[in-house]
């Protein structure tokens, strides 16, 4: 397997909730969330880690296609899901604390997109 | 206010820099430069400042907290620009959220250039600025 | 029940270097929560990987902060050497992490100086800051540069440092050691200081864990967050034990800070000793294509550099997490039930670099 500085796990929308609960349960802890826009596509890395090893859920989406939030489980996630919505334009549901795009109160619209 | 030049204020904001020039003017005011020997007086107030030290570029974000921190300051007042980013945008010029440099918004009267700015240059502007800071309170007088 | 009000914390404060704004939710005296809005700093330099090849992208990385500017550009290097199999030479290696454990000495000194000021200790803010100046001089002796030095480059570094340098740098740090630990010891043993950090901000394993708190921050609640273990550059060769304390509140995490000092000097002191002649670049032809996920500890914690190349000279994404950002939400919990008097000094805990968070 490609050495990506982690394992590389393949996502799909339905599956990434009920992953990340298995996750945390398993004792891991969120590291980062990563959005990179490819061809009409965003393709998200969520990062997570236990001691020296490294996960990394890999979900590649459609621009309008809306995604969970993980909050519900890694309260810590908030700052970055709203990075990602107001930068790239990502559609993420019920994040815990929304900022509803102000929270770099940036005059351009998802710049990364 | 004939010898105001002996102790003027000195305020510092940071803009948008990326700290390197912040730790080289905080670094002026600790023992090895100390720039508090021209009289200067590190401030956190704007109402009791009389130079402004103004570090990184501007963005969309805290361009009104620069224009409110400079109408603040009581009159007369001296702005420096620190850093090579203060002075026109500098390496993230392009970037999407930089407008550029200080005098996009408020009038800036002393460059330091440099990435970062040597503490040896900061004292240079500083200097300058304090001499600056005499003429202009001259000239204050001199209308009344 | 108090009477309940909002007070806004910076962006223009006497305490922080730099603009962050919190909206504190106060019950008489008593933090409830509070609301972090940043921005101020934002720049958007991810976006600069379009308009700027990945080699000349070093020196945009460099820049996103001051204080770990170093380390910032050997992670961003790493990642694109891992992204083109790039081996680098052993002594470009060593190298790496003999600035980056002279990077962290600074850092701590100057968080040490900063924390001291934000407790009101204005002569130990001074004293400390005097000491990083001896830091400084090192940097500025091997590199011509104080604080952004630009050595790093992908394959290897720009300079080298004779071995002369090398042992004189050692024998300036154990010169240090005696005053470092006179400066340190005040921290540490100081009745009226201890009255200030001890029992104050705690943050339990199990929150640090859940907030996913890196650097001192997990450290100080026995979370071992230590990237040094992945043995990145020379680590793998170097002998140490990451610093862990099971308290939780201020106190431990200045002790954590301050241990790091001193186990710097050590692995300066065991790389000096083990560092081999030869080579300190090796030439990279190609461009990147594929991706990879490096991890640095910093001064503050992890750092999570992304690269990903697509066989062309501009790179599609690069990300990179820096410790601060994740470190907020831990904040944010500390600050809960807090006075506000306390405010300042546990907003300093963290070590917070902003300029990194925004970038």
């Amino acid at each position: 397997m490609e050495n990506i500085g982690g394992n590389k796990i393949e996502m799909t929308i339905a599956d990434l909730l009920p992953k990340t609960i298995a996750k945390k349960e398993d004792g891991w802890r969120l590291s980062q969330i990563c959005s990179t826009s490819l061809d009409g596509k965003y393709e998200l890395s969520y990062s997570f880690a236990k001691d020296m090893e490294y996960d990394i859920f890999r979900l590649v989406i459609d621009h309008d296609d809306v995604v969970p939030s993980i909050t519900s489980v890694y309260s810590a996630a908030f700052l970055i899901e709203n990075e990602l919505k107001e930068l790239f334009g990502v559609k993420i549901e019920r994040i815990g604390i929304d900022f509803d795009n102000k929270l770099y109160r940036i005059n351009e619209e998802t710049p990364f997109k | 206010m004939a010898n105001v030049k002996r102790s003027p204020w000195l305020l510092h904001y940071d803009g948008s820099s990326c700290n390197g020039c912040d730790i080289e003017v905080l670094a002026c005011t600790t023992p090895v430069y100390d720039v508090e020997r021209f009289g200067v007086v590190n401030t956190g107030d704007p109402f009791h400042a009389d130079i402004f030290l103004i570090t990184g570029g501007i963005n969309s974000q805290n361009k009104e907290v620069v224009e409110q921190i400079y109408s603040q300051m009581p009159s007369p007042k001296v702005v420096v620009a620190v850093g090579t980013c203060a002075c026109t945008g500098g390496v993230f010029k392009e970037c999407y959220n930089i407008l550029g440099g200080v005098d996009t918004v408020i009038p800036v009267d002393i460059y330091v250039p440099g990435c970062a700015a040597r503490p040896e240059s900061i004292i240079d502007g500083v200097v300058k600025a304090v001499a600056l800071f005499q003429e202009k309170a001259d000239a204050m007088d001199s209308k009344k | 029940m108090g009477k309940r009000s909002v007070v806004p914390f910076g962006p223009h404060h006497p305490v922080l270097p730099e603009p962050i704004h919190l909206d504190l939710v106060l019950e008489d005296e008593t933090v409830i929560e509070a609301v972090p809005s940043i921005g101020y700093i934002h720049r958007g330099l991810e976006t600069l990987v379009k308009k700027k090849d990945y080699k000349q992208y070093v020196y945009v990385v460099e820049r996103i902060c001051g204080i770990c500017s170093f380390m910032h550009g050997m992670g961003y290097c790493e990642s694109i050497e891992h992204v083109m199999n790039v081996e680098v030479p052993v002594r470009a290696k060593y190298l790496r992490t003999i600035w980056a454990e002279l990077s962290r000495i600074h850092s701590h000194l100057l968080w040490l100086g900063l924390f001291a000021d934000a407790f009101g200790f204005e002569s130990l803010f001074m004293h400390s800051w005097r000491l990083r100046e001896k830091i400084l001089d090192m940097f500025e002796y091997s590199t011509g540069g104080r604080v952004i030095f630009s050595v790093n480059t992908v394959g290897g570094v720009l300079k080298d440092m004779p071995n002369e340098m090398l042992t004189k740098f050692v024998k300036m740090l154990d010169e240090m050691d005696g005053e470092l630990r006179k400066v340190t010891g005040v921290f540490l043993n100081d009745y009226t200081v201890n009255s200030r950090l001890r029992d104050v901000g705690f943050l339990t394993y199990e929150k640090a864990w859940e907030l996913g708190a890196v650097g001192p921050m997990g450290k100080a609640s026995g979370l071992n967050v230590d990237m040094r273990q992945r043995k990145y550059a020379a680590y793998g060769d170097l002998d140490f034990t990451p610093i862990t304390s099971n308290v939780g509140d201020c106190y431990a995490r200045t002790d954590v800070r301050i241990q790091e000092i001193f186990q710097s000097i050590d692995l300066i002191r065991q790389a000096v000793a083990k560092i081999p002649e030869g080579p300190i670049a090796t030439d990279v032809k190609g461009t990147p294509n594929g991706e990879y996920f490096m991890r640095v500890e910093q001064p503050r914690g992890e750092a999570v550099f992304y690269t990903r190349g697509n066989g062309s000279m501009y790179l599609d994404r690069a990300r990179i997490r820096t410790p601060t950002f994740a470190n907020i939400p831990a904040l944010l919990e500390t600050l809960k039930g807090a006075q506000l008097a306390d405010v300042p000094l546990l907003v300093l805990t963290i070590d917070p670099c902003i300029s990194c968070t925004e970038r």
